[in-house]
């Protein structure tokens, strides 16, 4: 059926350009023989193509064109006319007498035009009369045209300021008022559109009125183009007509349009100081309009407008747009009340834009938005639908990004308040956007208020939010969050001891609820961040007289102790191990003996009970002997007890080879070169001794297990050892006695 | 001339956040023929940013790498060079040149390349030479105070190599270099 409709439309539009081509022949050959009465008999046959009602706009469109190109060559035509002693005026009355009035008017047009060029009357009476004489046509789809070709042919012959039709001081209102009531009866027409034929049609009828639309919307840009309209005219006469005929016609597509051009077209210094006249109308248009879209496009071109040239910020403050934008869209919200979430989230979303654009230094600003987002979106429970969640994020990732540091975004109350809207999986994108906001701008957080506020935004990362104990995570994506919050930690710093427990503790308290998932990511930071504390307190001078609740190397021993006593819930005791070997050597730096063979007592109880692996043995001996080896803090008892059982755990291990090179190892353990009560060259030979009968061991076992006679290596490596000078130095002690 | 990258003790995320901007400015892909690393990265993200600068990267195991599966100890061909390279928390006393020197003939290579103390030494001994590039982050240590980030690169040109270090000192990157030139060629074997 519908493809029939089609069909028989090209078949129209083929024969109808037939008909004007024919006719535009016999009128070219009437030019030529300046024979004017033919001329005008086929002009007027050829315009009558244009009284059809068959075609869609698309297709009558294609007919204007042609049209209008033959009347551009009558046009000349005529102009010949009048130099060869037509007059203009008898042109003008003569071709008035043309049968129809389509063709009639198309061709006063025409004549008016050469009419206007001739100067023989003001340009104003000419215009005037045809835009009078035009309604004459109230078909909407031949008006519209008509009134086109009445616009396009006027356009460069408008009274302005320099224009060469200028004539008394009032011709600008007087163009001005032209193009207006052009506008006002195109309008008109259009929306007469709507209600033309059967109510099943509407949707066709809407689709060819949005084909027609930029007909209506040029008259706009024709004023925007007039030089005289400034802005006291445009806010006197001009905006006031056009929105009256925007609310009169209470027509939503036109409404729609016809906002959005004014929006585009008229500078954005105008609509700034006509932003409550503006403002204002949005009640007053029709509900089913989209406001939101609209109000949004404002606020979009005013920002940038901000953001482009700041000599105009003060005229923002001047007339006070925050706050009138604020207000408007608080109306509009409740004008409309049924408007989805995702529409409230977009406006708010539009206003922070604007507000940190133009009022990058008033935070109070964008957290009143924040506020107001909140209002909305309060008793909704948390956000479901994707496209407001998507609005929600770009409205909190705005201040993060605008800023470059979190910390500004921070200190928006409102800023923890909308995420708690956001479900669970969008709670940790905006977590990540936070973070990586931190690690991009180098960011530093130095306080603990601050690490507070912080911890809470990203909470959805920290630890399993309500209901996503549940949640299917990836493990890989997993790692990389909680990696990125182990960098994060890094981040949080102050060069004042206090404030730095201060944040120690505030991150503590946050990572121990993030359960045994997390811990092995976010404690090893953690601690070295303590450590590097202890160092910095190190250096200090004790001070006597200081004050009790001072941050002291012990207090934070003692924090370190319950820290990572967390992993071994997990358990994690590789990790915990190494761990307390730091702390071990952190507290024989600060002279505390009693707490480093606390760590040290940690870490073996952790040898011997969860360490099992071979593999994971071997290295775990080569770090508490290594560790052990450096210390200085020990007294004669403790670090006989801590020796002798190393020794017993190197001689312990499973493969011979291993046992032999930590037991080897464990000779340095007797001998530190550079301090006085610790050279034992007895246990140090006793150690090497035994190192050479489990290599011994190893070669026998090696014959009767396999038949070979195994490589020399351990040999070697032993006979290395004793050449090293502490066993070298007993071998000449004994000689000598 | 072939160039040879030799970092380590990164410690991202545990102890540094990441390398300091000037060093990650200088480390171009495609400049570079081998890298080696000392370990102690420790994630995998930072294992697949070495492999952008240069897909022939050899690794030794460190305490904390999240990879379990690095050896204890390399050794490579460069040139006329073999190359020896492990962490160091197995060789004690940890940092001791004789202890390291004994490394070196177990695995008879004229370059030992170890770090874990997170300082940058290089010594000439008997025939070879035992380097340490430091930590390439600057991360926090027990045995070192005041660790500032330092690489190393190696230009290794017949018998000769040419070891240049850079050193992050107060914000500005700091070159010194040491060269050292081989008395026989490597045997084929």
């Amino acid at each position: 059926m519908m493809a029939g409709v089609a069909e028989d439309e090209e078949k129209w539009l083929t024969a109808g350009i037939a008909g004007l081509q024919q006719n535009a022949f016999y009128m070219h050959r009437a030019m030529d023989s300046n024979n004017l009465r033919d001329a005008l008999k086929y002009s007027a046959q050829m315009l009558s193509e244009l009284r059809t009602s068959k075609l869609s706009p698309h297709k009558y469109y294609e007919l204007y064109m042609r049209a209008f190109d033959e009347l551009r060559k009558l046009e000349i035509f005529f102009k010949e006319e009048t130099q060869r002693g037509c007059s203009v005026v008898d042109l003008y009355e003569l071709v008035q007498h043309a049968g129809n009035i389509l063709p009639r008017l198309y061709l006063l047009c025409t004549v008016g035009s050469v009419y206007i060029k001739s100067k023989e009357a003001p340009a104003r009476d000419i215009l005037k009369d045809l835009v009078e004489m035009c309604r004459g046509i109230q078909h909407p789809l031949r008006g519209l045209f008509l009134r086109s070709y009445l616009s396009q042919i006027s356009r460069d012959k408008l009274p302005d300021i320099g224009s060469e039709y200028e004539g008394d001081a009032d011709t600008i209102m007087d163009s001005m008022e032209f193009v207006l009531q052009n506008f006002t009866e195109m309008n008109k027409l259009w929306v007469r559109m709507q209600h033309q034929g059967p109510a099943r049609d509407k949707e066709k009828r809407e689709k060819e009125r949005s084909e027609l639309r930029d007909l209506v919307g040029k008259n706009l840009h024709v004023l925007s183009q007039i030089e005289g309209v400034d802005l006291d005219l445009y806010k006197e006469t001009v905006l006031p007509r056009v929105l009256e005929q925007v609310v009169n016609c209470k027509d939503d597509i036109a409404q729609h349009y016809l906002m959005d051009c004014i929006i585009q077209v008229f500078p954005d210094e105008y609509h700034l100081q006509t932003l409550e006249i503006l403002l204002d109308v949005f009640p007053q248009l029709q509900p089913s309009v989209d406001i939101k879209t609209v109000l949004s496009q404002l606020m979009e071109r005013l920002s940038n407008y901000a953001a482009l040239s700041a000599e105009a910020l003060p005229e923002f403050l001047q007339v006070e747009a925050f706050s009138k934008l604020n207000n408007a869209i608080g109306k509009v919200i409740e004008a409309q009340a049924d408007m989805p979430v995702f529409g409230a989230v977009t406006l708010y979303s539009s206003l922070l834009k604007f507000s940190l654009h133009v009022h990058p230094d008033r935070l109070d600003y964008a957290d009143q938005v924040l506020g107001s987002c909140v209002k909305q979106l309060s008793g909704r429970g948390k956000i479901e639908d994707s496209k407001a969640t998507k609005q929600i994020v770009a409205l909190l990732s705005a201040p993060v990004e605008k800023y470059n540091n979190v910390v500004t975004a921070l200190k928006l109350s409102n800023y923890p308040r909308v995420l708690e809207y956001l479900d669970n999986e969008t709670n940790k994108i905006m977590a990540s956007v936070v973070i990586q906001s931190v690690m991009k701008n180098n960011t530093r957080i130095t306080t603990a208020e601050k690490v507070e506020a912080l911890f809470e935004l990203i909470k959805g990362l920290i630890k399993d939010l309500d209901g996503t104990a549940h949640d299917e995570v990836d493990e890989e994506d997993f790692k990389e969050e909680q990696n990125s919050v182990a960098r994060l930690i890094q981040m949080l710093h102050n060069d004042d001891p206090e404030e730095m427990f201060k944040i120690i503790s505030t991150v503590r308290k946050h990572i121990l609820s993030g359960g045994p998932k997390r811990l092995p990511f976010t404690v090893p930071p953690l601690v070295f961040s303590s450590v590097k504390l202890i160092r910095q307190l190190q250096g200090q001078e004790e001070n006597p007289f200081g004050d009790e609740a001072a941050t002291t190397p012990n207090k934070v021993f003692q924090l370190l102790s319950q820290i990572i006593e967390a992993l071994s819930n997990i358990p994690a005791p590789d990790l915990a191990l190494r761990l307390y070997l730091q702390c071990a050597e952190a507290a024989n730096d600060c002279d505390l003996e009693p707490v480093a063979y606390e760590f040290f007592t940690q870490a073996y109880i952790l040898y011997e009970e969860e360490i099992s692996d071979s593999k994971a043995q071997i290295t775990a001996i080569h770090l508490i002997i290594g560790t052990l080896q450096r210390m200085h803090i020990f007294g004669v008892e403790n670090r006989d007890t801590l020796t002798h059982k190393a020794t017993g755990y190197s001689a312990k291990l499973l493969k011979k080879p291993d046992q032999c090179r930590a037991v080897y190892a464990c000779s340095h353990l007797f001998w530190v070169d550079d301090q006085v009560n610790m050279k034992d060259g007895e246990r140090v030979l006793l150690c090497l001794k035994r190192a050479l009968r489990i290599a011994n061991a190893a070669q026998q076992m090696l014959n009767v297990a396999r038949g070979a006679v195994g490589s020399l290596t351990l040999f070697v490596e032993i006979l290395n050892k004793y050449w090293f000078p502490h066993s070298i130095t007993v071998f000449f002690h004994r000689t000598q006695k | 001339m072939v160039l040879v990258l030799a970092l380590g003790d990164l410690h991202i995320p545990h102890r540094a956040p990441d390398l300091p901007a000037k060093f990650k400015s200088m480390l171009v892909p495609g400049k570079i023929q081998h890298i080696i690393c000392t370990g102690n990265l420790c994630i995998k993200e930072v294992h697949d940013y070495l492999k952008t600068l240069c897909p022939d990267l050899h690794i030794a195991r460190g305490e904390y790498d999240e990879d379990s599966r690095y050896p204890e100890t390399k050794t490579i061909t460069i040139g006329q060079f073999k190359v020896g390279l492990c962490h160091g928390h197995q060789v004690i006393p940890w940092g001791d040149l004789d202890s390291l020197a004994m490394l070196q003939r177990q695995l008879d290579v004229d370059i030992l390349v170890t770090g874990h103390t997170h300082q940058f030494t290089a010594y000439k001994h008997e025939g070879g030479v035992v380097i340490n590039p430091g930590s390439a982050t600057g991360a926090h240590s027990s045995i070192t105070y005041d660790v500032n980030p330092s690489f190393i690169l190696m230009d290794i040109d017949g018998l000769r190599v040419v070891v240049y270090v850079y050193e992050l000192i107060d914000g500005e990157v700091k070159v010194d270099k040491i060269d050292f030139k081989k008395t026989t060629a490597t045997t084929a074997n």
